[in-house]
């Protein structure tokens, strides 16, 4: 394939956390990145830092990251004080340089949250957010003998907007963003999603009693209307899914 | 050898219900006796682990991402086929065999396409059931849209995120299991090595990235749904881990790799910005129901902007030289015709790669709102990576490693031929012949891992001691110590290049001589350049850190270093395969309009690889396929 380069390079000066694992109480190092270009990705703004550190012996900045186009949810970094870097419905790993400016000096840290213990430097350990899913995230149903698709039938505005909710990648942005370090808007999404549709009614009741128990065991904190956590969603997911998961819980304590 | 694929025998049409019905069963009961391993958890893989533990068997399941709903199949943006028939416009069960065979240029076997296209029907359903939110007309039913290779429309979707769809329902249905105690998940663990004893899959030693311990597991079956290769390209629409070296390492244990030159490069990525990039991002086939694929005629109009060169100066060469598929020509003749614009010097942006994916007209007919209605999100991503607005001016394009139709050789029950090792999704090489049809990934994965490995993995297991060989074995220390061994030595050599420098290298010698177009002088070439690039990795790579700790270099250069293996094969495979067909495009072998040339009487077969060391030659054994439903043909789109 070939490349061209014709652009104006800038120099970045990046101010990184680092922490070896869980225990290592960690520490902010700083660098310097050199030949950036505007095309160049957040992350792969962090890759020449890394090729730099490892041709001088150094350590490589650990950090999550898979698919590199906005839909795993791997990616998880605080940058300048905003989770995902604060533009608006992007992940850090859509983010582009081209949004910084030479010269411009870049604070990197993980999500911080006591349910998301770190793994190493920018990497968190996100299994809490699975555990909420296992506590009832799901349909009861089994593989084969269900109804045809189109014995369903569901109006266009719910099929809408249980896909709005169900457009949550399981980042943890919201969670990095809440002053309580809730994971309302995560639980939220998937609790109304499945309250939305035909199929998810019949087991509302207990999935939403469940699942918010376990939010709460894995030491997520509770909302107290910040919306920062719908700043915060790369998928744009609206806290209106917080009030219909509070009404959800509700109905179901009667 | 000539290898059987143990396929039914009598009418096609019969013959999955009949095989499942001659598969002996396990009781109910003995089922939690035997244990299974699945790694890899996107659609294959999830959706097997999550049936099989409803069935009651005890499984354990691997992936190297932090959580399972991550895996890459979560990527695919545009729809999943199925044979339902809902538009009422001439699809049927035996329309998508057809269409998926001749999508594939006839090197899949029928009886696999066959079952893949009958149990299409039940996925829809399935997903259906578990909540995934498909798009829906205003009647409530559900909606569907064409993709390339077909004249129905039979792609079911959820916006342009249906791969992200089907893959959370796959997780809510591991989810569940992991909760009810039949599945028990292991995150953050990447496959190092298969454990083989006396000849049969017993296990597997991974990796466990966070701590470095190396961890062994035992099993009675062990099932690899661990995707595709095309990292092996380097740039490519896959995810940064995605990698062969589950599949490679089962190979060196003995595996047959079947057809690893069937690359499918999409016509539809973003191109190329600069020298740093770390992968490409796709754009979804879909699109091509709306946007029309051109190239300015003449060369002087290269540097204008493209709303400025009028009608009758554009090439709208997908319409011209297919007019019955227009621009959803099947991925690999779309490809081609691309590279054929910027070959002839008339390719736009950057270095010339990239051709227009135009949608005013459709804007004009239908309106920007239901443009955004059917792609907002595409668009939006188009503009995040090239600060262009696809509504204004025609999006760029360029074609882009995508999808690995070959892998590991499976007969029909998806075992190998190494007795309970069995294949799921992109990782096996069952379905897709040459080429794959847009949408039918989906299917497959979710196919094999809801409707065909419940049924057949009890038909091995009836015959199997349940738990019979515990991690005690010698098999699996011997494993364990070859797979330090490897890590160690990859930390000990700290040479002077990184990973990522021999990965490009590697990268680019792929692309520029085994990628879109390949001759007998180019993968010459690459089968000298690669082993020696090999040895160079071998005595000159530096990967910093140890082995005792969460080191993502020493996972990269682990990746690397089976891509350096692999790679060597898939450059033999394309020079043995003196033909063109599908994705592996021949220069020696074109008609005179420059359309593949297949050639039936020497390669009508399966060509799978049997490692025999690094510096032998790996031994070809062939399965012939035979076409007893639909007709050999030339395939014409035209």
């Amino acid at each position: 394939m070939s490349a061209h380069q014709d652009h104006n390079t800038m120099t970045i000066n990046l101010v990184v956390w680092r922490q070896k694992n869980a225990n290592d109480p960690g520490k902010f190092e700083n660098y310097t990145v050199n030949g950036i270009t505007e095309h160049h990705s957040f992350l792969e703004m962090l890759d020449v830092l890394n090729e730099d550190l490892i041709k001088a012996g150094k350590d490589p900045v650990a950090f999550d990251h898979d698919c590199r186009e906005g839909i795993c949810g791997m990616c998880s970094q605080v940058v300048n004080g905003m989770p995902h870097g604060g533009q608006e419905r992007t992940t850090v790993c859509q983010l582009h340089m081209r949004t910084f400016h030479d010269g411009d000096t870049i604070y990197i840290e993980p999500w911080r949250a006591k349910a998301f213990p770190i793994v190493k430097d920018l990497a968190v350990d996100r299994e809490a957010l699975d555990k909420i899913i296992q506590a009832g995230g799901y349909t009861s149903c089994h593989t084969g003998g269900v109804a045809d698709g189109n014995a369903i039938l569901i109006a266009k505005p719910i099929a809408d907007e249980a896909m709005d909710a169900a457009e949550c990648i399981g980042c943890g942005a919201c969670v990095a963003g809440c002053p309580n370090s809730a994971a309302m808007l995560f639980t939220g999404a998937k609790v109304s999603q499945l309250a939305l549709l035909p199929q998810g009614k019949l087991e509302a009741k207990q999935r939403v009693k469940n699942m918010v128990n376990t939010m709460k065991e894995c030491g997520f904190g509770n909302c107290t209307n910040h919306y920062e956590c719908q700043v915060a969603c790369p998928k744009g997911i609206n806290v209106k899914f917080i009030a219909r998961m509070n009404r959800e819980y509700l109905k179901a304590q009667f | 050898m000539i290898l059987d694929g143990k396929c039914p025998t009598g009418p096609i049409q019969q013959s999955w219900d009949k095989h499942c019905f001659d598969l002996k069963l396990v009781n109910p009961a003995n089922k939690r006796k035997y244990n299974v391993i699945v790694v890899g958890t996107g659609l294959a893989g999830g959706a097997a682990a999550a049936s099989l533990g409803e069935l009651g068997y005890n499984v354990q399941a691997f992936c190297y991402q932090d959580s399972p709903r991550r895996a890459h199949s979560i990527a695919a943006q545009g729809g999943i086929n199925a044979a339902k028939a809902y538009p009422n416009d001439g699809d049927s069960i035996y329309r998508l065999f057809y269409d998926t065979i001749k999508g594939g240029d006839f090197r899949a076997r029928e009886a696999d396409v066959w079952r893949l296209a009958q149990v299409s029907n039940n996925i829809i359903d399935q997903c259906v059931a578990q909540g995934v939110p498909f798009a829906r007309d205003y009647a409530g039913y559900l909606d569907n849209r064409s993709f390339g290779g077909a004249q129905v429309s039979r792609t079911f979707y959820a916006r342009g995120q249906t791969g992200q769809q089907l893959l959370l329902g796959a997780y809510s249905a591991l989810s569940r299991q992991i909760k009810a105690g039949t599945v028990t998940m292991y995150n953050r663990r990447e496959m190092l090595d298969l454990v083989v004893v006396d000849g049969v899959a017993k296990g597997i030693t991974v990796r466990n990235l966070v701590t470095g311990e190396i961890e062994s597991y035992a099993a009675d079956a062990v099932c690899l749904a661990t995707g595709g290769y095309v990292n092996v390209f380097y740039l490519s629409t896959n995810a940064m881990g995605c990698s062969v070296t589950a599949n490679w390492k089962a190979a060196k244990k003995g595996a047959f790799f079947a057809n690893p030159c069937y690359t499918q490069i999409h016509p539809t990525c973003i191109p190329q910005a600069g020298d740093y990039q770390s992968k490409l991002t796709l754009m979804s086939e879909s699109l091509r129901n709306d946007g029309r694929c051109w190239a300015p005629k003449k060369k002087e109009d290269l540097g204008k902007h493209p709303n400025e060169i009028p009608e009758e100066d554009r090439d709208y060469y997908l319409e011209r030289k297919y007019p019955s598929f227009g621009n959803l020509a099947p991925r690999d003749i779309a490809s081609r015709a691309a590279k054929e614009q910027c070959d002839d010097g008339r390719g736009v942006g950057p270095g010339g790669r990239g051709v227009y994916l135009d949608f005013s007209t459709a804007i004009k007919r239908v309106g920007a709102d239901t443009i955004k209605e059917r792609y907002g999100n595409l668009f939006e991503m188009y503009e995040k990576i090239t600060a262009e607005d696809g509504y204004k001016r025609p999006m760029r394009i360029y074609p882009a490693p995508h999808y690995a139709m070959g892998g590991l050789w499976v007969d029909y029950n998806l075992q190998s031929n190494i007795p309970g090792l069995f294949v799921l999704g992109e990782a096996n090489f069952s379905v897709h012949g040459a080429n794959r049809l847009g949408a039918s990934a989906l299917m497959q994965g979710l196919a094999d891992g809801y409707f065909v490995i419940p049924y057949t993995i009890g038909g091995y297991l009836v015959g199997v001691k349940p738990s019979g060989t515990s991690t005690e074995h010698a098999e699996f220390k011997k494993s364990v110590e070859d797979v330090n061994a490897e890590q160690n030595k990859l930390l000990s050599i700290n040479g002077k290049k990184t990973v990522s420098e021999f990965m490009r290298e590697l990268g680019g010698l792929m692309w520029e001589n085994c990628g879109m177009a390949r001759s007998k002088e180019s993968l010459e070439t690459n089968l000298k350049k690669i082993p020696a690039l090999r040895e160079e990795f071998w005595q000159n790579v530096k990967v910093t850190g140890t082995g005792a700790e969460f080191n993502q270099q020493l996972e990269n250069a682990g990746r690397t270093a089976d891509f350096l293996e692999f790679g060597e094969l898939l450059c033999r495979d394309a020079l043995h395969r003196e033909e063109s067909c599908g994705g592996h495009f021949r220069v020696e072998h074109q008609y005179d309009d420059g359309e593949a040339k297949r050639n039936d009487a020497d390669f009508c077969y399966v060509g799978a690889w049997e490692f025999k060391g690094n510096d032998k030659e790996p031994e070809l054994h062939k399965e012939p396929l035979k076409f007893e439903n639909v007709h050999l043909a030339v395939r014409s789109y035209k």
